[in-house]
């Protein structure tokens, strides 16, 4: 039965996950073409080996080449990760207080509170990114509030600016910093503390020495995943972004849907992958250590 | 841990403050007379009524339904396989690639999960509709429950399996008698969360539909790309309400289950 359980989900997942980078890689190798599909090549097994020989030789790293030259591309991959980190660390620091008052609450509270750090991240996605236009725009509610209290003169363009992308990517990617650095902070064993404190040290000093370093494995689950979906985000940059808002999730989707050019898609997706495989392969790492010690 | 400070209750406040105001504008402006979303005309239904007569958007959910219900259940099903083998089955060939699949989905980047999704369905000639949208909700959605399956699967006594086949029952009886019993609430709160991933997903589903099927989200992403609207405010507070019960719902559910355990081990130490 373990045989069985293993080979199903096993077949699945290469068969819809991994079989489909192959492609992707084939594709960003052939031409655009006026056809359906858009591109050539494509590979006729029919025609036997010779077929496969001329497809082979068909392909060739020409959208790679155009990616390299055309300064769009990798500007929009440094600004997507500029972004990304930037973001990533706005996240940990709005994140971290909340996780750490959390875990101090009264235990009767934490189920409640722990409800209301999930409930946003049930709630769509789409909604969450699309509350903020009304917040943001140049008539929106933020700007007429500061200027009703007087902060400010006139109104503040923050929607389509860099801030507003964000703004849009701290609120909606919280719940994922604060649950992994909760529940190490959560599993803690407070008598650390208590000796800290016994030994002389400062509430304050046992914070940093004790209370950080244990929360660590939490801080860098949460990090990665703020950081590694934040890079290739579309919803974000296109809704709350302006047009100088470079990032390379957004690119691809307009590369996609507008030009229909997939070769330059696929290729900007291989890229975008290679970038990503690092921190991904960091991540999974981390995750099997932290279920080896749960064991 | 439990000595709450004033800062601890400040960064609470200012913290779910921040995550849920946005939230409460959005479902105030929905019951707005006027059309402009910034300013505040009145109390009024008529955009709720507007939406409901709305037919593409009524067409778009029940097509979001469907795919959510069918992905959902799916990716209940080869999740849970999944966690087994992870958490059950020591080492084996090919594990690290197995464990490296089922946690890479969960942080990809939408695009490229879309984008080769639509490129293996191409290719092998798949007509892009309801069942292309399927396969590619169940493919990340299984990610997701085998990760919570797992965590249940890590924390219960294994020794209660052994215990099953000490007593004659087949590998099969004791998984179906002992083992997804106890698994059943992670189970359930997989298939939920397989579900909202589901309802929720925008770009798998633009890539990986055709023109016989339009997602909500898809509908909602072509109106909002043109400005705000109060029928997506409208359908918005629908969509917060629906969450909110079912978390509420939820939270009830497992908090009894919590207590009746507790009061099992009770009765079983005494």
């Amino acid at each position: 039965m373990k045989r069985l359980f293993t080979v199903i989900p096993y077949a699945w997942l290469i068969v819809l996950f991994l079989v489909p980078f192959a492609i992707v890689f084939k594709i960003s190798l052939s031409d655009y073409a006026v056809s359906i599909p858009p591109y050539a090549p494509t590979l006729d097994i029919a025609g036997g080996w010779q077929a496969v020989k001329d497809f082979l030789g068909e392909l060739d790293f020409e959208n790679y080449v155009f990616l390299t030259e055309d300064a769009l591309y990798w500007k929009a991959y440094l600004s997507s990760l500029k972004i990304a980190a930037i973001s990533t660390v706005l996240t940990l620091l709005v994140g971290y207080p909340i996780a750490y008052g959390m875990a101090r609450a009264p235990e009767a509270w934490r189920p409640t509170l722990m409800m209301l750090v999930i409930l946003p991240f049930w709630t769509s996605f789409l909604i969450r990114v699309y509350a903020w236009i009304g917040i943001l725009a140049t008539e929106g509610l933020l700007n007429q509030f500061l200027l009703w209290i007087g902060i400010i003169d006139a109104p503040l363009g923050l929607l389509n600016t860099p801030t507003a992308v964000y703004i849009g990517i701290v609120y909606t990617y919280l719940p994922f910093m604060i649950l992994p650095i909760y529940a190490a902070l959560d599993r803690l064993d407070p008598s650390l503390l208590e000796a800290a404190e016994d030994l002389g040290c400062s509430r304050t000093t046992a914070f940093w020495t004790v209370t950080v370093p244990l929360s660590r494995p939490g801080v860098i689950a949460g990090c990665f995943l703020v950081f590694i979906p934040a890079v290739g985000e579309v919803v974000i940059p296109s809704l709350l972004g302006g047009s100088d808002t470079l990032m390379i999730g957004k690119i691809l989707w307009e590369e996609f849907f507008s030009n229909r050019d997939w070769p330059v898609a696929s290729a900007v997706a291989t890229i975008l992958l290679l970038i990503l495989v690092v921190p991904i392969v960091l991540f999974q790492r981390q995750q099997q250590a932290a279920r080896e010690a749960e064991q | 841990m439990n000595r709450i400070s004033s800062f601890n209750i400040v960064s609470l406040t200012l913290g779910f403050a921040f995550l849920y105001i946005p939230m409460i504008i959005l479902v105030i402006y929905s019951f707005n007379e006027s059309k402009l979303v910034t300013v505040w005309a009145g109390f009024s239904t008529k955009w709720y009524g507007e939406l409901l007569r709305n037919e593409s958007f009524l067409a778009a959910a029940w097509v979001t339904l469907k795919v959510a219900f069918f992905s959902s259940t799916l990716a209940t099903i080869l999740g849970t396989m999944a966690a087994y083998v992870m958490v059950r089955r020591g080492r084996f060939a090919g594990r690290t690639l197995f464990s490296g699949m089922i946690y890479a989905p969960l942080v990809m980047p939408e695009v490229i999960t879309g984008l080769s999704l639509l490129l293996l369905f191409i290719a092998i000639g798949l007509d892009r509709g309801v069942l292309t949208i399927v396969l590619a909700h169940t493919t990340f959605a299984m990610c997701y429950v085998s990760v919570v399956v797992s965590s249940r699967l890590v924390s219960f006594d294994q020794s209660l399996e052994e215990a099953a086949l000490d007593l004659g029952s087949t590998p099969f009886e004791a998984f179906r008698l002992v083992t997804i019993p106890i698994v059943a609430p992670a189970v359930l709160s997989g298939w939920l969360l397989a579900f909202t991933l589901s309802l929720d997903d925008l770009i798998i589903a633009s890539f990986t539909s055709g023109p016989s099927a339009t997602t909500l989200p898809m509908k909602v992403w072509s109106s909002v790309r043109l400005g705000v609207s109060p029928e997506i405010n409208a359908l918005s507070t629908i969509f917060i309400g629906i969450v909110t019960v079912g978390v509420l719902i939820a939270s009830v559910v497992s908090k009894r289950a919590i207590s009746r355990r507790q009061a099992e081990e009770l009765a079983a130490e005494s």
